[in-house]
């Protein structure tokens, strides 16, 4: 066979069910292969979307979602894509085709070196130079990008390697000598955390997105509900556990909850499992669980220690890691000792709600925090899978949507990238068509990757947008009020297009919401929907996430957060609104 | 602190400049890097030589260790590795004092590999300071030109 049907014939053996992507010259030997092959392809109407249809496939499967561009423009397009996936840790192959292995190097038509330019923002990559190399390249591959810390993998794919022949024989087991990522954890480190967890008194787990890739919620909450251990979860790590969980905080860090980010200034002892303590949710690490002793599992043995010490190291597959631990601490006959710090959070809890009703009052138009509870109480119980864009009304999906199982909720972490949520949210829709998928977006980010409306309809996804509509670059705006003096520069939009009409003109439902008395309604009406339907939610332009760490500053600097033993204020908030340009980002930290 | 980094990986395409464009992505200057295949010619070993205080060290290698192609890391800053380096240098002395830089290569076991009208060539190795001294000494010779493979390094045979 040729090179090109080599590599959709690998695709198969690695049992792919979608390829994302888009076609070019240099591409049609690959997608004429794809003509005979029972393999969907799904047409985006952007490279760099295609990538978060994958993305948004391989967070709720697991499985490594698969893109197919053409070269130059179209493997450019690719990058933010797969930086994306890279930061975030999600398992993709992109396949890129390539010029000519006779004219590479030499500036012929459409030649990127995209090899070169994706260096930096994935896993591993492979510029083939013959086509019996291929069987292997490709599962090698699948290999590296679903296993260890999953994360992108690229193949460049030449056009004339793409017409060699080759005898394909799909390899049955892979094997890479400089690549054995580090499963089971070591058996003393893991006694080790387990006397630390036994002795301690105000235990708290962080749990990250490496809980949920890993496929270790059951294994975490068999440890934390043995112990009676809270847990407070990063961005990424949301779904670690159900929303509803007794022991679950919630979300912590820049725009966490108080009671969330004080319980890691309180605690004794830090679990943190599968997080990288990214700046968001640190705030400024020197006060970062500073009374804590700290436990660090994770697959990457170069996340542990790299902005906080750990005590006890553990680099293993978390699942089995927080196994081993359980395990460990049976053998110990270790009993929880928590009550008396259970009983202190649960009274920060009630004094520093999230949210309160009473504060509210006196805000006109919609209140987007209850736009998000509204869309929460609708989806209990039921299947479904909610992803965001990136801004505001992320934030506030974080806060307030409650989700019931891991990967249902699935949003851009690492990278903050606008234009990611949509698109994900039709890949997500592919790959779980029985879920409702609902899609939080703020009308900057959805405008980065709104062609994708096409695609949807011609895909047969059923797709809903919840349109947090603020005429604006919310969260950018919400920095300008607190920090710049309200100078909005570049984030009011005078000219956003009518959502309805736009929606309505890709053959898509649409409907407008202004009366926040009629938005339970109209959500009802959209996920009864059949097919794809936006909803316009137009809110205030002037409406803040809070509790809010101010960039550089430590989580005790949190303003906003609401102290009912105050009275239903939010706190802080005078004094922050006179902080001046500059003074934020005095340690280089921060930024949108 | 400067360390001598040994890194083996595979002899394949692209290897080299993951290797470097990751350490200079995370911050830090190779100061000397020399590659080339080892005795199993699917392996190549780069020698970098970098400056970092011990816990950025420890992440660089940590980084490095997690690309696909690295097969290993082994710090050869210790006592316990020889380090060697080679070096050309073109000394533009003029013919009347040749024989007292003829000398000077001799006491370092450094060798004349090429005689001009205007100028020879000396060869050296060594370690880096043997190799600085005998730089300070060729100064006044007028050195017109000098080139470096970079540090390598070995590991000590055990006793
Ligand atoms: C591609 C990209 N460009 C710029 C930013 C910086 N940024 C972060 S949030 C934000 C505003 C997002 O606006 P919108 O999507 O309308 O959401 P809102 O904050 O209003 O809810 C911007 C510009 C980003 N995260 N991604």
């Amino acid at each position: 066979m040729t090179g090109a049907q080599a590599v959709i014939a690998s695709l198969q053996a690695a049992g792919v069910e979608y390829v994302f992507g888009y076609p070019g010259g240099q591409a049609v030997k690959l997608f004429d292969a794809l003509f005979e092959s029972d393999i969907t392809f799904i047409l985006s109407r952007h490279e760099q979307a295609a990538v978060h249809e994958a993305d948004g496939y391989a967070r709720v499967t697991g499985k490594p979602g698969v893109v197919l561009v053409t070269s130059g423009p179209g493997a450019t397009n690719t990058v933010t894509g797969i930086a994306t996936a890279y930061m975030d840790s999600v398992p993709l192959v992109v396949i890129t085709a390539q010029v000519p292995t006779t004219v590479i190097g030499t500036d012929s038509f459409q030649e990127a070196d995209i090899f070169g330019v994706t260096l930096p923002v994935v896993k591993h990559s492979y510029l083939l130079r013959e086509a019996r190399e291929l069987p292997e390249t490709f599962a090698e591959a699948f290999h590296v990008a679903s296993t260890g810390r999953p994360g992108p993998v690229l193949i460049d794919v030449p056009s004339d390697v793409a017409g060699q022949e080759l005898e394909f024989t799909w390899p049955e087991t892979v094997n890479i000598p400089s690549y054995k990522p580090t499963v089971k954890g070591n058996a003393k480190q893991v006694r080790k955390a387990a006397a630390l967890i036994g002795e301690a008194r105000k235990p708290l787990v962080i749990a990250g997105g490496g809980v949920v890739s890993a496929n270790a919620s059951e294994a975490l909450a068999a440890l934390v509900d043995t112990m009676q251990i809270p847990v407070v979860c990063t961005l990424m790590g949301k779904t670690a556990l159900p929303s509803a969980h007794p022991l679950n905080l919630g979300h912590v860090g820049m725009h966490g909850s108080k009671y969330a980010n004080e319980a890691i200034a309180q605690c004794d002892l830090l679990i943190c499992v599968g997080t990288h303590l990214s700046d968001r949710v640190t705030g400024r690490i020197a006060h970062f669980a500073e009374r804590a002793r700290v436990i660090h599992i994770d697959i990457d043995p170069a996340e542990i220690g790299k902005v906080l010490p750990a005590d006890v190291p553990i680099v293993g597959d978390v699942a089995g890691v927080l196994a081993d631990i359980v395990e460990a601490l049976s053998a110990q006959k270790a009993q929880p000792q928590s009550k008396d710090w259970l009983a202190e959070l649960a009274e920060w809890k009630e004094r520093w709600p999230f949210y309160s009703t009473a504060v509210e009052e006196g805000r006109t138009g919609i209140i987007p925090e209850d736009v998000v509870m509204e869309l929460s109480r609708q989806l209990a119980g039921t299947r479904s899978i909610v992803t965001t864009e990136v801004g505001q009304h992320q934030m506030w999906a974080a806060q307030f949507m409650e989700r019931e199982t891991p990967r249902s909720f699935i949003t851009s972490g690492g990278l903050g990238t606008m234009g990611f949520g949509f698109p994900a949210a039709l890949g997500a829709s592919l790959a779980n068509p029985d879920d409702q998928v609902v899609c939080i977006a703020g009308d900057g980010s959805l405008q980065m990757n709104i062609q994708e409306m096409a695609t949807a309809l011609e895909a047969g996804a059923n797709v809903k947008v919840l349109l947090m509509n603020n005429s604006a670059l919310g969260m950018v705006h919400q920095w300008q009020t607190l920090f710049n003096n309200k100078r909005f520069m570049a984030t009011e939009f005078s000219a956003n297009p009518d959502f309805v009409a736009l929606a309505a003109a890709y053959g898509w439902q649409a409907a407008r919401v202004e009366d926040p008395s009629s938005v339970a309604a109209a959500i009802e009406t959209m996920l009864a929907a059949e097919g794809c339907y936006l909803l316009d939610v137009v809110i205030p332009r002037d409406a803040n996430v809070y509790p809010m760490v101010p960039p550089g500053g430590a989580t005790a600097d949190a303003v906003g957060a609401i102290d009912l033993a105050v009275g239903a204020v939010r706190l802080g908030l005078e004094r922050h609104e006179v902080r001046q340009v500059g003074e934020v980002n005095e340690e280089g930290e921060g930024g949108l | 602190m400067r360390h001598v980094m040994s890194v083996l990986v595979q002899n394949k395409p692209g290897v080299l400049s993951r290797v470097t464009g990751l350490v200079s992505r995370r911050g830090f200057n190779i100061d000397s890097l020399s590659v080339a295949p080892t005795e199993d010619p699917t392996k190549s070993r780069i020698t970098a030589v970098v400056e970092a205080e011990d816990v950025a060290y420890e992440q660089i290698t940590k980084q490095l260790n997690k690309l696909v192609c690295v097969h290993k890391i082994t710090d050869l800053t210790e006592d316990e590795a020889i380090e060697r380096e080679l070096v050309l240098f073109r000394v533009a002395v003029e013919p009347e004092r040749r024989s007292e830089v003829i000398e000077i290569a001799n006491v370092f076991r450094a060798k004349i590999v090429d005689v001009g009208h205007k100028s020879l060539t000396i060869e050296a190795t060594g370690t880096q300071s043997k190799l600085a001294g005998l730089e300070e000494l060729l100064k006044p010779y007028n050195l017109a030109e000098i080139t470096r493979t970079g540090v390598t390094a070995i590991t000590r045979s055990a006793k």
